[in-house]
């Protein structure tokens, strides 16, 4: 009989184990938690329930009660509640739990129903397998590696239809390979709003397509190759490039915006070849914008920066962390720290500990656009929150640096420490660059590096790890994918030395020295480490900062707090 | 902007106004998707791609929803076809009583095959699927009207008389 | 024994001398009165009329109309639509065609009571669109019974206020499938819904609680609540009540419509001496008793049969009584009425093949088994008749078809495997020996069916 649970928990039984689910959870999820495949194609957790493909085909069975009475009718040989077993299979995908909910998924008749739908999904499938970029991650090959029946019965001529369209600017289209699952029509449709693909034709000739002269070209579309399930959709970008299964994944963040989306970097032999969403259902679901996948190109740009400098000149890393520290001592206290909106959590609190150091102004560039109201917020940097929480800077970065320039102009500033940002785009003119002596810590060459005395490169998001805090003041952490090029140095660790070559007391350069740290001196992070933070993040109390006009509007899973302006009458 | 894209539709103002009327018998606007087509198609004689984004515009639609739903229903063509239009059915009932021999007969009279217009322009021959009259097999609709009984000699005297009608026409 | 007379109440004035489809003439053979009767009752009263005459539906599923009004959701404050299946696609049927051509005014005024009954304010009438005719003479029936007042704004000078519109299909099967036709109706490509949840009774036009009726169905309802709900139980066999329109085409030598009491005649009195047996010199071999999707039967089989009080009877097909239950129970289906009759001219592979070009073409494509089977189906049919049969290929149709039945989001995947189930289970020789067959050269007066 059913327990007592609280009233939004409900008991299913699976292949004879007993779970008890949250109410609307339906039979693959469910399933899912204990620890039974019920394959799919056409569903997915965060789109509509179509129930197309057919392939979660179950055996649903629900207690028997007199249906005059209402009570319930035992089966005399185990004792316990009576099953009617309804005799037509179920969809997994739009069967709910409800109360003593019964699923068979191993029966001869579920099997003959996987091998039936395999083979039907097969049947005019063509034997792309060796060129196409599905295969490693394609879910016609595992469920029919997983439930089909293994040999072909079909010896007719396959139906023939368009093999490489160009959907988008970014997406490939195959219809020969596409199984009519319209994941990539509800998507569209449903998250992003843009009702742009469709079928034509009908039956077993019906064909994916845009309408002539629209294209698949919004900033998510490469979610859809994504979610397809098998090779019909391909990335034109990842197109005949590299085979899944070489590929190392890797957990990263989005630096796009302050959305900071969960990502996943595959990379071989210390190429990066493509970035994809990580699921976060707190975050981002399972979607990411097409812009942020291009980020790592940049990794390799011509203008990554390869040597330390010092005036100009290639010089060693040792000689230009010395220079850098004889010039910050000499400057008393005229130094000024230009941190970066896009610096890890560990980097904000070792810049503050340099700026406290030398007794520098901190400054920060702001760097906004358009919120998409989606996957992009209005603020392009990734962690603005992480300054404020490790304290570098007490209120919002500027657009201009114009309290620096006039700083300069004045005489009080000599020194400019920049981590990564370029003063010249920030507002500085050439002429207050030229008053000023720069130390420049970062990942490409810009107007900046060309003025700056010391120049030293360091890596980008891809090859370090560190933590990050989005618009939601939640704290995610990104792990290193790949090395950084021969002559670029640990952000960490740069910053750790000249924390020491300008005077100051000798500190941790390391990830978890930094850790140790932070949790002991930042409230908000106390008992946090990078080791044992989760995949998902944690979200950290915001209240301080309640009063900080942030700019970000509406996004997925954000909603700005309430402005505290009257309302018009 | 609704009123260029119409007269660059060339549709008679009668259509238009039965387009509007038409659209007010629905409580969404979608649903008049299938009812303009047929205006326009028997207006213009086709649908072109033109012809989807208008009805697309009209009905507050994305063009995609619209073209999904011409390529899926066959009575709506994007070509145009001859001047008669003569669908033979194909289905069990007619088929068994001789309805391939008159489809013959029909594209024989007209030397044409199934699907293309004849080469005089006239016709254009269709095999479809139930017409529902499958008492009275083989039944052939010619463009609005249903023939009963079309065997081969009937399908000869209905060819004469689409024939004789396209002469005294010219 | 002469065979049973036809009780033609729906067919009435079909084909009667002198009647005309305008309303006058409906009126002057009493038409209208049924529903100047109805909206004086309570809507209540009218739905348990029908619950007594146990009608079932004549669209093909016979799902009883009083249990389907029944489970209509009155609760959601949602407005309650009617939708009349005027689709008539099934192969075989051809009975709505004479309703809607020739006693237009008989529908809608089984429309208005049963919108009436149901609070609908909202009707549609769904008519294929190879029906163009039809379509005009409803509009035009439409118009008049609105300016007579029996449609449209406060008719009978009641505050009743039903309006009904056409709407015309365009040259697709599944939407006579009630899911598939409320999507065409919403301007969309018909896929069928999934069940659960969109159940028409509560999530069907625009999301609204709906009901999809036949036309014939529609016609019986008005009858209904002339005869009272008992009476007309009385007629034909119980749970299998009323008349039905039957519609026999093939090789007979009188083909057409008829109407009968639900199971009073059998298969044998229709086909030999209603429609004067098969043609001369020609012995029946099978017959589809429902239109293109029911099972198949083979002349010179028989079934046994269990009775109520646990005894059985044997019945060859020509004693099958023509309704529900019985054929249900034969392996077969009274569906929408289309019977086709094959003589032993014909040849079951060439007449399998006909049929699965027919599904193949019809599939929506929605759902894998139907879209890829179907398809597969016609191609081992077609490819048998065409070029190369192997005398396995019987066995590989009906493992295709075994494997769509009962897995689709829809009947249509019961109604393209059905046909391939029966024709390869009862005609298997046909099937293993076509290559043989394929061999005898020709006749040019030999019968083309694909």
């Amino acid at each position: 009989m059913i327990a007592l649970l609280k009233p939004d928990l409900i008991t299913v039984n699976i292949d004879g184990k007993e779970i008890a689910v949250p109410k609307g959870t339906n039979a693959i999820e469910a399933a899912r938690l204990v620890g039974v495949d019920v394959p799919y194609y056409c569903y997915h957790p965060k789109l509509s329930v179509v129930g197309n493909c057919r392939m979660c085909l179950i055996e649903i069975g629900l207690p028997a009660v007199d249906p005059a009475t209402k009570t319930p009718i035992m089966d005399p040989a185990t004792g316990k509640q009576k099953i009617n077993w309804i005799p037509r299979p179920q969809i997994g995908c739009a069967t709910n739990a409800s109360p003593g909910l019964h699923i068979r998924t191993n029966t001869a008749q579920i099997k003959d129903c996987r091998e039936g739908v395999m083979e039907f999904l097969l049947v005019n499938h063509p034997l792309d397998c060796p060129i196409c970029d599905q295969a490693g991650e394609c879910k016609l090959q595992e469920q029919s590696t997983g439930y089909g029946r293994g040999y072909s019965r079909y010896i007719e001529q396959k139906n023939v239809k368009p093999k490489r369209t160009q959907l988008g600017p970014r997406v490939m289209l195959d219809d020969e390979r596409c199984i009519l699952c319209s994941r990539c029509i509800r998507f569209c449709k449903e998250v992003v709003k843009d009702d742009v693909l469709g079928f034509i034709d009908r039956g077993s000739y019906s064909t994916l397509t845009c309408f002539p002269g629209k294209a698949l070209e919004n900033n998510y579309s490469l979610n859809t190759v994504d979610i397809c399930p098998v090779g019909a959709l391909t990335s034109t970008d990842f197109r005949f490039k590299m085979r899944v299964w070489f590929l190392k994944q890797t957990n990263s963040i989005d630096t796009e915006s302050s959305v900071g989306a969960n990502t996943v970097v595959w990379s071989r032999e210390g190429v990066i070849y493509r970035i994809t969403p990580r699921q976060n259902d707190g975050v981002n679901d399972t979607w990411m914008a097409d812009t942020g996948r291009d980020l790592f190109k940049a990794v390799r740009a011509p203008n990554r920066l390869t040597a330390a400098k010092l005036d100009g000149l290639d010089t060693s890393l040792e000689i230009a962390l010395n220079t850098a520290g004889a010039i910050l001592k000499a400057a008393g206290r005229t130094v000024a720290l230009v941190g970066s909106g896009r610096s890890s959590v560990e980097e904000h609190s070792l810049a503050r500990k340099l700026a406290e150091t030398l007794g520098a102004s901190t400054h920060m560039v702001s760097r906004s656009g358009e919120g998409d109201r989606m996957l992009i917020s209005g603020d392009r940097n990734p962690n603005v929150r992480g300054a404020l929480v490790v304290g570098l800077i007490k209120k919002l970065p500027t657009a201009k640096l114009t309290a620096l320039g006039g700083a300069i102009d004045a005489g009080a500033v000599t020194v400019v420490v920049s981590l990564g940002e370029d003063l010249h785009a920030a507002g500085l003119t050439t002429a207050q660059l030229a008053k000023v002596k720069i130390i420049y810590l970062g990942t490409h060459a810009d107007a900046t590096t060309g003025a700056a005395q010391v120049v030293v490169p360091t890596l980008t998001v891809f090859e370090k790890s560190g933590t990050l805090v989005n618009q939601q003041f939640r704290l995610q952490k990104f792990a290193k994918c790949v090395p950084g090029p021969a002559g670029a140095t640990d952000d960490l660790a740069v910053l750790a030395k000249l924390v020491v070559t300008a005077g100051g007391t000798a500190t941790l350069g390391d990830l978890p020295g930094v850790w140790t740290s932070l949790a002991t001196t930042v409230a908000g992070l106390a008992a946090i480490s990078y080791a044992t933070l989760p995949d998902t993040g944690l979200l950290l109390d915001s209240t301080p900062f309640a009063s900080l006009p942030f700019c970000e509007g509406e996004t997925f899973h954000y909603q700005p707090a309430a402005t505290t302006a009257p309302t018009k009458v | 902007m609704s009123a260029a894209i119409s007269s660059s539709m060339n549709l008679k103002p009668a259509t238009l106004l039965r387009i509007d009327e038409v659209i007010t018998h629905y409580p969404v606007k979608r649903s008049a998707t299938l009812p303009l087509l047929h205006l326009i198609q028997e207006d213009v004689g086709y649908i072109s791609d033109e012809a989807i984004t208008w009805v697309a515009t009209k009905l507050e639609l994305q063009p995609i929803n619209v073209y999904e739903v011409v390529t899926f229903y066959p009575m709506f063509r994007q070509k145009p076809i001859g001047r008669r239009h003569i669908k033979v059915c194909r289905t069990l009932s007619c088929a068994l009583l001789g309805g391939y021999k008159t489809c013959e007969a029909f594209e024989h009279a007209f030397n044409t095959h199934r699907g293309e217009i004849s080469p005089d322009g006239e016709v254009t021959i269709e095999f479809v699927e139930c017409l529902a009259s499958c008492g009275t097999a083989p039944v052939v609709l010619i463009d609005d009207d249903l023939h009963e009984n079309v065997d081969v000699a009937k399908a000869k005297k209905l060819s004469d008389q689409i024939k004789s009608e396209a002469t005294r026409r010219r | 024994m002469p065979a049973p007379q036809q009780r033609r109440i729906i067919f009435k004035h079909i084909d009667a001398p002198g009647y005309t489809n305008d309303l006058a003439c409906y009126v002057r053979h009493g038409g209208y009165e049924i529903l100047k009767k109805a909206v004086t009752l309570p809507a209540a009263t009218i739905i348990d009329e029908v619950k007594k005459s146990g009608l079932r539906g004549r669209g093909g599923a016979g799902f009883p109309c009083g249990v389907k009004w029944g489970l209509v959701d009155r609760k959601s404050g949602k407005p309650i639509y009617l939708v009349v299946n005027a689709d008539e696609s099934e192969p075989g049927t051809f009975k709505d065609r004479y309703i809607i051509h020739q006693d237009p005014h008989q529908l809608l005024e089984g429309i208005m009571i049963a919108s009436f009954a149901n609070n609908v304010k909202q009707a549609y009438i769904y008519i294929r669109g190879e029906f163009p005719h039809g379509a005009r003479i409803l509009e035009q029936a439409i118009a008049e019974a609105r300016a007579a007042n029996f449609v449209g704004p406060n008719i009978l000078g009641t505050s009743y206020s039903c309006e009904i519109f056409v709407h015309r299909g365009a040259g697709a099967y599944i939407c006579g499938e009630e899911t598939g036709l409320i999507e065409s109706l919403e301007g969309k490509r018909p896929y069928p819904r999934i069940k659960p949840p969109y159940f028409p009774a509560v999530l069907g036009l625009y999301q609204c609680p709906t009901i999809v009726n036949n036309v014939e169905t529609l016609c019986h309802v008005k009858h209904i609540l002339e005869m009272g709900g008992e009476t007309y139980a009385k007629i034909g066999t119980p749970n299998n009540t009323g008349t039905r329109l039957l519609c026999v085409s093939g090789h007979v030598k009188r083909p057409g419509y008829y109407e009968f009491a639900v199971g009073e005649i059998t298969l044998g009195e229709l086909l030999n001496e209603v429609c004067g047996g098969p043609l001369p010199g020609r012995t029946f071999k099978a017959v589809i008793p429902g239109g293109s999707s029911a099972k198949i039967l083979k002349f010179g089989e028989t079934f046994t049969l269990k009775n109520k009080d646990g005894s059985s009877r044997t019945l060859t097909v020509e004693e099958i009584p023509m309704d529900f239950d019985t054929l249900a129970a034969c392996g077969t289906m009274g569906g929408s009425g289309g019977v086709i009759v094959m003589d032993d001219s014909v040849n079951m592979v060439e007449a399998l093949a006909n049929i699965n070009a027919l599904y193949a073409h019809e599939s929506c494509g929605q759902c894998t088994p139907c879209r890829e089977g179907s398809l597969w189906m016609k191609k081992i049919t077609a490819r048998m008749v065409h070029q190369q049969a192997r005398s396995e290929d019987g066995a590989l149709l009906k493992s295709v078809a075994d494997q769509i039945a009962g897995r689709t989001i829809c009947a249509f995947g019961e109604a393209c495997s059905w046909p391939t189930q029966s024709f390869v289970a009862k005609f298997g020789d046909e099937f293993k020996g076509y290559a043989e067959t394929q061999k005898e050269p020709k006749r040019a007066d030999a019968l083309e069916l694909v």
